[in-house]
Order: C-alpha cells, then sequence, then structure tokens
C-alpha cells in the first residue's frame, strides 16, 4: 500500500478512516499552500491575474498570498533575479519554516531567460533549490495553475513528510498508537 | 526660442566653450570647471528650468578625453532643447562638478553614471552606487566589460557560503543578439552562431 492511498468506505469501516500518517499529512499539505509571492517582474502580473476571480487559484487552496515568509510554505520567484536581488530572495527562503516549496515562474526565474547579463543571476536555482520550473515569458495564468498542480502532486507522493529539517538538523516526528 | 544664438551668447561668456556638432538641438560643449556655473546661468537667465537627462558617455580605451557628461536641459516656458556636454579632463580617473546643487533631479542620474561608468561627481551629497550594489568591483558600462559579465563574488558572504555560488559570466550561447535588420517580421533578434548547445560547446 503506497503511502498515497487513502479511503473511506461507511458501509465498511463506519466512522473510521484507515490510512497512513504519511497520506493524511501530504492531503492536508497539498489543498492549503500558502504562497509568498516574490514578485520581481512582469511574471508577477500574471501571478497576480492568477489569484484573480477569472483564473481564481482558490480552487487549488493556494489563494492564501502572505508577504511574510514565516507564515507561507511555497516561494513563487515570479521574475528576473538580479544578482543584487539575490541576496533577499535567499534570506526570505530562509525564513519559511518548513516543509517548504519554491515554484521557478517564467523563463527569468528558471535560466536567467533574455538577460544574458553582468547583473542578472542565471536561475534562481543557483541560490535556492527549485521544485517545479514553469516555461513562458510570462506563462499565462493555465501554466501557473499546472505547475500549482504539479506541485501538488509532487507533494501528495512525497515519503517521510513527518521528517522536518530544523537548524540544519533531521526531526523525526514519532507517531504512536 | 533662439538657441543657436544662445549658443553664441554662452561661448562669449564662458572661455573655454565651444559650439557643439549635432543634428537635433542646438549644443554647447563647456569645459568641466564651468559646468555648473553655465547650468546655473541657464536655469536663472534663461528658462531652461527641467533638466531632461543627465547621462555619461564613454569613447573607448585610448580615445581622450575618453568620458565626458552630457546634459539635455528644457525649457518649460519657451519649449527649447539645449545640449550640455563637458569632457572630463582626466581619463584614468574622470570627474565632473556635480551639477545637483542647481537641478535637485541630477541626484540619481549622477549616481548612475557613477555606477556604470565611474564618473566622480565632486560635491555631490551622496554619491553611492545605485544600480549595482556597492562592493561591486567594476563599472560595467566601460567599453572594455565584456556583456557578459566578469566572475566576481556575490554581494552577500553568506549567502554566497551556503550556496558556494559566485556571480559568473553569462553564457551567451553564440551572441550577442543582433539584429538582422529589414522589416519587423525578420528583425527579430538572433544570434550571430546558432551552431552552440549544451551537448556541444564548440565555443
Amino acid at each position: 500500500m503506497g503511502n498515497s492511498e487513502y479511503a473511506y468506505n461507511s458501509k465498511v469501516e463506519g466512522e473510521v478512516i484507515v490510512t497512513r500518517a504519511d497520506a493524511v499529512v501530504n492531503w492536508v499539505r497539498r489543498h492549503s499552500v500558502w504562497p509568498m509571492p516574490m514578485g520581481l517582474a512582469c511574471c508577477a502580473i500574471e501571478l497576480m491575474a492568477a489569484g484573480g476571480s477569472r483564473f481564481d487559484i482558490a480552487r487549488f487552496g493556494m489563494e492564501v498570498m502572505r508577504f511574510s515568509p514565516r507564515q507561507a510554505d511555497c516561494m513563487i520567484v515570479a521574475g528576473t533575479v538580479t544578482y543584487k536581488m539575490a541576496e533577499v530572495v535567499r534570506r526570505i527562503y530562509d525564513q519559511m519554516a518548513e516543509p517548504k516549496w519554491v515554484v521557478a515562474m517564467g523563463a527569468c526565474a528558471s535560466s536567467g531567460g533574455m538577460y544574458r547579463s553582468y547583473a542578472t543571476l542565471q536561475g534562481v536555482d543557483n541560490i535556492v533549490p527549485v521544485d517545479i520550473y514553469i516555461s513562458g515569458c510570462p506563462p499565462r495564468p493555465e501554466a501557473l495553475l499546472d505547475g500549482m498542480m504539479l506541485l501538488q502532486e509532487k507533494i501528495r507522493t512525497e515519503g517521510g513528510s513527518l521528517r522536518r529539517t530544523f537548524r540544519g538538523r533531521t526531526v523525526e516526528t514519532k507517531v504512536v498508537g | 526660442m533662439d538657441t543657436q544664438a544662445l549658443v553664441g551668447e554662452l561661448t562669449a561668456a564662458f572661455p573655454g566653450a565651444r559650439p557643439r556638432p549635432s543634428r537635433d538641438m542646438a549644443g554647447v560643449d563647456v569645459p568641466a570647471a564651468d559646468l555648473a556655473a553655465l547650468v546655473r546661468r541657464l536655469r536663472d537667465a534663461h528658462g531652461f528650468d527641467l533638466l531632461a537627462d543627465l547621462t555619461g558617455v564613454d569613447a573607448g580605451p585610448g580615445a581622450s578625453p575618453r568620458f565626458s557628461v552630457v546634459l539635455h536641459l528644457l525649457g518649460s516656458a519657451h519649449h527649447a532643447y539645449l545640449r550640455v556636454a563637458a569632457a572630463c579632463p582626466d581619463d584614468a580617473a574622470p570627474a565632473v562638478p556635480t551639477v545637483s546643487s542647481v537641478h535637485p533631479g541630477a541626484d540619481w542620474h549622477e549616481r548612475e553614471a557613477f555606477d556604470l561608468l565611474g564618473i566622480r561627481f565632486d560635491g555631490h551629497p551622496d554619491l553611492r552606487r545605485i544600480l549595482m550594489w556597492d562592493g561591486y568591483p567594476h563599472h560595467p558600462l566601460r567599453k572594455e566589460f565584456p556583456l557578459a559579465g566578469v566572475p566576481v563574488e556575490l554581494p552577500a558572504a553568506d549567502v554566497a557560503a551556503v550556496t558556494g555560488r559566485r556571480v559568473e559570466a553569462a553564457p551567451m550561447m553564440g551572441g550577442p543578439f543582433v539584429s538582422p535588420g529589414g522589416t519587423m517580421a525578420k528583425a527579430e533578434p538572433v544570434a550571430r552562431d546558432e551552431s552552440w548547445s549544451e551537448d556541444n560547446p564548440s565555443r
């Protein structure tokens, strides 16, 4: 039985759900992603559109954009990361609580895009670990939503989700009973 | 307003000032030491009350004078433009007096010219870099600076220590990207050498 399987059949189980802790935790996490909108350039406009009523990122439980990194768990890097800004991006990433994910939205965040220059970081994965890359310049809101659904799928299949990194140490949460 | 006559008046008033050849608007070359006084006179006596632009020009290594500062002034009452240029006397350590005491809006323009070209503005109240970070060791718009950049350390030492990264020269992919010209449909910028790929780094 994979750790992502969960089921409820009231005829069989009555009021009891049998599943695995990983599956429950992942289920909760992936439907309550709180994005940190790291809007740095024009991709942020599409990110805002994704948050509006037409595209409605709330359908995926991700509408709670938090501008404080301490209340967010998914940084959406939307735009061109300059070397001067890279320091800020890394510091905000460090301030986010575990578990956390990073989405590189658009060509600039993924690879530097068209900015082959002395001022531009050639991909935000140089300074933070990236989970999802979204192509486009800028990507349409549908592309962002597709990427966020991919992130949900990634969270769903994560194993050992009770394992946390805390100040450089790996901490296992023990489940008893 | 007859700006050509004004140029004649200025060259008479400031020894060393010369008419500057230009195709679009009247211009005057002025010695660096007289720049602020001339701009002040233009503002107070001739109605050039708006500094439209201030930028620097690099004529390239070996040229002398190598660096110059170019100002575009606009009179909001008579709607005439005037170009004022001052060459930096020292090619190795270019400097001109600031005009931010005359036009406060010159403050950030001068910081940009200092940041990207390394022209110092004597008397500027706060001459710091404005686009690149404070410790950056180069002036990127100088002619000898490569388009892709040069490897230096990241601005933050702790971030560099955690990530193990530096500022690297950007891959140019056979660039720089240049427009072949022609109609708009064909003028999209392309690299001169498109044979480059990750698998075939022939260059």
